[in-house]
């Protein structure tokens, strides 16, 4: 479970989120979806830990992230913006390096290791500094940390930023996976991803909650049932008239 | 403490893992030993012993040691690890202990590797290895104080550059804070005792007293407060300003 009650981070006079509260529980995989700015990050750093909260609280397989960080933290993965890792480290020594952080050990580490190894294709790039990955390869081994300690709470923000298409079915398809028993939450501004894997999704701007509801039922507000209508009309404010398509285009 | 050392271990192979490691240790071995031979007059002064192999180290490590240090937190901050680091289920001490011990074993491996200086004044003479062993103690607690003060400023930015000259401005006023250079600052408007308790600061002081072989509780008190009140700070700093 995780439970985010009032939310509220500020930056001076700045309210990056705003008084945002939801629950999510094991087998959705929810969408946080809102435009650049919107607050997304900045809520997924609160949720794992890594902002404290001007206000609000936020709890994780029951415990909450400010007065019991390092358990709510062993619970969770999280994938940062960017994927950052140790750019100086090979791939098989940046995993050892957070399988000890972890706490895995015997065989259940080198079944672990193995498993997420195998999902993200490293195989083949195990012995290569990190700084010399393409980008692609660098957000597999920023998933394969993630995952590694096969976590009750993912959290991937931007998880396919980055990918080729290719690449972004993979990790889309891994994601559908793991869902049945986890709680998933990921971040993205591509709607279509929305559809492909999350049963919920959560629209924000300006540090708002806007929607919150199946992606079915989202695109049904606009009479021509599309995501991205909505998603305009539900972050700008304003009704968008549905596209006409031009007869000799 | 488990995760202290996983934590120490990474960091204390990265600095193997680029060219840092042996240009900083070979920079140090070079200019110790010139600083030695040609300004020191280590043959010249006809005696056994390594004073003036130590007496310069203070110097040496006025310019290396945030050289060291400037990339610790800065680099975590820059590359968006620190993220990674802090959400991952260790405290904010473990990470603070776990990075500056292994920057700290790292000046001690190139302070170690001095070696063939003791070798060298061992076949000259007969000295007297207490003192040397507690000069090499000495520059090692110099190193480790400098260390602590460069790892804060390290946290406060994310520009090396400018955490390396702010390390270097605030490592010389600890050193010098004994001296008059630093002290007719505070002479004419502060209080005696405060003016004393500056020069009290002085690394210089406490590790000349150390390096002529006495080591006194005191002096090793001094260390270990400075170390400490730096990294406490250095706690701090990160808690307020993880996520600029």
């Amino acid at each position: 479970m995780i439970e985010i009650s009032h939310l509220t981070k500020s930056y001076g006079p700045l309210l990056a989120v705003n008084d945002i509260s939801f629950t999510v529980k094991p087998g959705e995989v929810l969408g946080f979806l809102g435009p650049n700015g919107a607050g997304k990050s900045t809520t997924m750093k609160m949720i794992t830990g890594f902002l404290t909260p001007t206000s609000g609280s936020v709890r994780v397989c029951g415990y909450d992230v400010e007065s019991q960080p390092i358990l709510a933290k062993a619970c969770m993965g999280y994938l940062p913006e960017g994927a950052p890792s140790y750019g100086e480290m090979t791939v098989r020594a940046f995993l050892n390096f957070i399988a000890d952080i972890r706490g895995l050990k015997g065989d259940a580490r080198k079944r672990r290791l193995d498993d997420v190894i195998e999902r993200l294709q490293l195989a083949t790039v195990l012995e290569q500094a990190i700084e010399t990955l393409s980008k692609g390869f660098k957000r597999r081994v920023g998933l394969a940390q993630a995952l590694l300690h096969d976590p009750q709470v993912l959290i991937l923000d931007e998880p396919t930023d980055g990918l080729d298409p290719n690449q972004k079915h993979q990790v889309r398809t891994l994601i559908s996976e793991m869902s049945k028993d986890k709680i998933i939450v990921i971040s993205t501004h591509i709607l279509e991803e929305v559809d492909a894997v999350c049963n919920r999704a959560i629209i924000i701007a300006g540090g708002r909650l806007l929607a919150d509801d199946t992606p079915q039922n989202l695109a049904r507000r606009s009479p021509t049932g599309r995501l991205d209508e909505v998603f305009r009309e539900i972050t700008t404010g304003q009704p968008v008239a549905p596209q006409k398509v031009a007869a000799n285009a | 403490m488990h995760n202290v050392v996983t934590i120490f271990r990474r960091e204390f192979a990265s600095y193997f893992a680029t060219p840092l490691a042996f240009v900083f240790i070979v920079i140090f071995l070079v200019l110790a030993g010139l600083f030695a031979f040609y300004i020191g007059g280590f043959y010249e002064r006809g005696q056994a012993d390594l004073a003036p192999f130590f007496a310069y180290h203070p110097w040496l490590y006025l310019f290396l040691i945030p050289a060291i240090s400037m990339r610790l937190w800065a680099e975590e901050r820059k590359s968006g690890t620190i993220e990674l680091l802090m959400t991952l289920p260790v405290t904010l001490w473990q990470a603070v202990l776990g990075k500056y011990l292994a920057a700290w074993a790292f000046a001690g491996v190139a302070l170690a590797l001095t070696f063939p200086m003791w070798i060298t004044v061992n076949y000259l003479g007969d000295p007297d290895n207490g003192t040397i062993l507690a000069a090499y103690i000495g520059s090692f607690l110099t190193a480790g104080g400098f260390l602590a003060i460069g790892v804060c400023i390290s946290a406060a930015t994310r520009n090396q550059v400018i955490a390396f000259i702010f390390t270097v401005a605030i490592c010389f006023a600890f050193l010098l804070a004994g001296f008059a250079l630093v002290l007719s600052l505070f002479e004419g408007w502060a209080p005696q005792p405060i003016i004393d308790a500056i020069a009290s600061l002085s690394f210089l002081t406490h590790f000349n007293s150390i390096s002529k072989g006495v080591i006194d509780l005191r002096d090793l008190l001094y260390f270990a407060t400075v170390i400490a009140a730096w990294l406490v700070a250095n706690a701090i700093v990160l808690e307020l300003k993880k996520a600029d």
